[in-house]
């Protein structure tokens, strides 16, 4: 009785408190909701046409494509970021052979010792070396981007909503502003030193358009077009972000499939077992 | 324990008889989970959460295991640890997939079972102690929980641990120095994640022992039944084994399979992308909140917006934040004083119309409290939350209380053989007492 009764005193109590000194008061907010003032610009990500070859759960790396995606990588966003997860060595996945990727390490160059003094210096890759990032420190990185951090790119296809589709609709995202937008939010501008994006999240972005037409040249002799460059270094981040991917999916089927067969028979011989201590038909409905 | 007609246990070839004298153990298995158990011929699927349960506890053990072999807990390099483990530790992508995404399960399954509890009223008398080391085994579960969560060192992981430690400063007078204490500086730090991750894998072992205790305790009385009419004789039982280890084992493969196609084809979906960003004390994420299975708490942490204060004069009782502890941590701990709550005689939800009709009321509050814990800090959330806390404590210290007084329920059948079979012999109605 009196844990009943001492309950409802702090039921009523709890409730009490939160109705009359958090509710009421905020219920004048309710009226009045606020939102940022570029929320009109917000664009919901987009999608290559017939989607990418790894989507889904039969999905396939492309390793013509990783190996563009790369290319763009090596010739565009490295000028600016890095890949601290991913070594050279990991390029062999996407299909370069062991002396390819020996000569590919080679042409990057990564911060090194001097065997003779002990100085800091550049020394061409190895396979085991990381993908280096071509700042010396964060204070440098920001010093060279209007004070802005390009980030490391291993993980961005995991590390954002939606990862993937947005890395191929920001590369695509600099497109002129839509006047009806910019009529409902009149106070809406883009600072010097920034470029206006409508898939980055508060709309202008440090980073400058970078797949322009052609910028690349593809060995492979593929069109370099805009389009065809941002499914090509979506492609690439996205294996660089989880290399495993596909072999996870194809895991996947082994597993499943032969939980679905043991679900199937534990289920018979549960049936079997069962059988005669289950109400049959007719009998009384059971609540 | 157990009932009069129990199987007994028999040893026949010479090792087991042997064995059976030195150290009755598969002895101890019989009559616990084996033939040698008497278990209500009723259960339905809502009883199988309990061993899915038992299950995932010692899937995270094992799984754990594995990833503390090739985690660091520094501040310095966790971060790129996992990311070891994803790429270079053979199926390590595996073991994190299937550690982060069992988590989940785990608590998806002991919500179940615990909303089972709430609909049978399996708490009350004689199972109040099952349902007690219950409470506790969830609330060392989320201790769990919130510390393993910490250890990727991702964005989440420290402005989690930081709001969450924060609320410690909250207590009035010893709050500061207690929380510094326990985080072991101002902010989530190296030391922090030290203490996390030794918690971390000694707190599961606690676990263990408290389900163990639990399962102990529940062999007492026996499992309840969706009747909730205790079991008066042998034909309201059949044995654990082959019976329900069967029932269970099909069940498990139909879960694991779920549970696969998660980690195999959608891994990241219960997490947020946010924690795929190393930890950064200088940059706070735009929202945070913590894995799903703690929303409906978050929700009611974040419901208390305003201090309570003496009207007109200004002067603060009580902050806001301390009322948010406060209910947060009594939203769970009531549910120690749940078997003294609702005093209804009945037991079974299905013979009790008023309870009913509020505990599906109650189904939607706390979805709508699981929703609006992950949604941002605004309109019309907030109000939202106010609401659906509200309601959380209503229907637990006010409602249950007076329906369970004033409620009339439904005729009960005689006996668990008469709901299964629509009849029951008369001569047989002799009640036998549960022996120990
Ligand atoms: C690691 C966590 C847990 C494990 C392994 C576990 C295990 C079990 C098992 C094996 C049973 C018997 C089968 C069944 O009724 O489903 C059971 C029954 C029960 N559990 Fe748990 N349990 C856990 C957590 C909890 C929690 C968090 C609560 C409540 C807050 C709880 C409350 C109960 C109750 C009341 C029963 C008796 C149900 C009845 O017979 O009607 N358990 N538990």
């Amino acid at each position: 009785m009196t844990i009943r009764l001492g309950g409802i005193l702090f039921g009523l109590g709890i409730t009490g408190v939160l109705l009359l000194w958090s509710l009421l008061p905020g219920a004048l907010n309710f009226a009045f909701p606020t939102k940022p003032d570029y929320y009109a610009f917000q664009e919901k990500n987009i999608a290559p046409e017939g989607g990418f070859s790894f989507d889904g759960p039969l999905g396939t790396w492309d390793t013509q494509q990783l190996q563009r995606g790369y290319q763009v990588y090596k010739e565009v966003c490295s000028a600016c970021h890095s890949l601290k997860f991913v070594a050279f060595r990991n390029l062999q996945e996407i299909g370069y052979t062991e002396a390819e990727v020996r000569a590919e390490a080679a042409s990057w160059e990564v911060p090194g010792i001097d065997p003779k003094d002990g100085s800091v210096v550049k020394r061409p890759g190895l396979p085991t070396d990381m993908f280096p990032s071509p700042y010396a420190n964060e204070v440098e990185a920001r010093a060279f981007n209007n004070n802005a951090l390009p980030p490391d790119l291993t993980l961005i296809t995991k590390a954002r909503n939606d990862g993937v589709h947005y890395v191929y609709s920001l590369m695509q995202g600099y497109n002129e502003v839509d006047p009806e937008d910019q009529a409902k939010s009149p106070d809406f501008e883009t600072p010097a030193g920034l470029y206006f994006n409508e898939y980055f999240y508060n709309i202008n972005i440090a980073m400058p358009p970078q797949l322009l037409d052609g910028i690349v040249t593809y060995s492979d002799g593929t069109e370099a077009t805009e389009e065809q460059m941002a499914q090509d270094i979506t492609a690439f981040l996205t294996w660089a972000g989880e290399p495993t991917l596909i072999k996870r999916k194809q895991t996947g089927w082994f597993v499943i499939g032969f939980l679905l067969f043991a679900t199937f028979f534990g289920f018979m011989s549960y049936k079997t077992v069962w059988a005669g201590k289950k109400k049959k038909k007719g009998d009384v409905e059971l609540v | 324990m157990s009932f009069a007609w129990a199987n007994s246990y028999e040893p026949k070839n010479p090792f087991m008889v042997w064995m059976d004298e030195k150290l009755p153990l598969p002895r101890l298995v019989y009559n616990a989970i084996g033939a040698g158990y008497p278990v209500p011929r009723n259960l339905n699927y809502m009883w199988n959460f309990g061993v899915l349960a038992g299950f995932f506890l010692v899937f995270q053990i094992v799984t754990g295991i594995i990833l503390a072999m090739h985690y660091a807990a520094n501040t310095d390099v966790a971060f790129g640890q996992i990311e070891h483990i994803m790429r270079n530790v053979n199926y390590g992508w595996l073991m994190k997939y299937a550690h982060a995404n069992g988590a989940s399960f785990f608590f998806m399954v002991i919500y179940l079972h615990i909303f089972r509890g709430f609909y049978y009223s399996s708490y009350k008398a004689p199972r109040e102690m099952i349902w007690l080391l219950g409470v506790v085994i969830f609330l060392l579960m989320m201790a769990t929980a919130f510390m393993g969560y910490v250890l990727p060192w991702g964005q989440m992981s420290f402005w989690g641990a930081k709001v969450i430690t924060g609320l410690f400063g909250a207590i009035p007078f010893i709050g500061e120095p207690l929380q510094v204490w326990l985080v072991g500086g101002y902010a989530p730090n190296n030391s922090t994640l030290n203490r996390f991750f030794s918690l971390h894998f000694l707190l599961p072992f606690v676990i263990l022992g408290a389900v163990i205790l639990h399962v102990w305790a529940l062999h007492i009385p026996g499992s309840s039944n969706p009747t909730g009419v205790e079991v008066k004789k042998e034909s309201d039982t059949v044995p654990f084994h082959p019976y329900y280890t069967a029932k269970d084992g099909w069940f498990l493969g139909l879960v694991l399979t779920l549970f696969a196609f998660v980690v195999f084809f959608a891994p990241n979906a219960l997490g947020h992308a946010e924690n795929w960003i190393e930890a950064n004390p200088l940059s706070t994420p735009a929202l945070i909140v913590p894995e799903w299975y703690f929303y409906p708490f978050y929700a009611i942490l974040r419901a208390f917006t305003g201090d309570l204060t003496i009207p007109f004069t200004g002067i603060v009782l009580i902050e806001a934040k301390l009322l948010g502890v406060i209910a947060m941590f009594g939203s769970i701990l009531l549910w120690f004083f749940l078997p003294w709550l609702d005093k209804s005689p009945v037991r079974s939800g299905s013979y009790r119309p008023m309870f009913r009709i509020f505990f599906w009321i109650f189904v939607i509050d706390m979805a709508a409290l699981f929703y609006l814990g992950g949604a941002k800090a605004e309109e019309p959330y907030i109000v939202m939350s106010q609401i659906a806390t509200a309601w959380y404590f209503l229907h637990f210290l006010v409602i249950l209380p007076i329906v369970s007084q004033i409620e009339v329920p439904k005729a009960l059948p005689f006996s668990i053989t008469e709901a299964v079979l629509g009849k029951d012999e008369p001569a047989a109605q002799t009640a036998a007492e549960p022996a120990e």
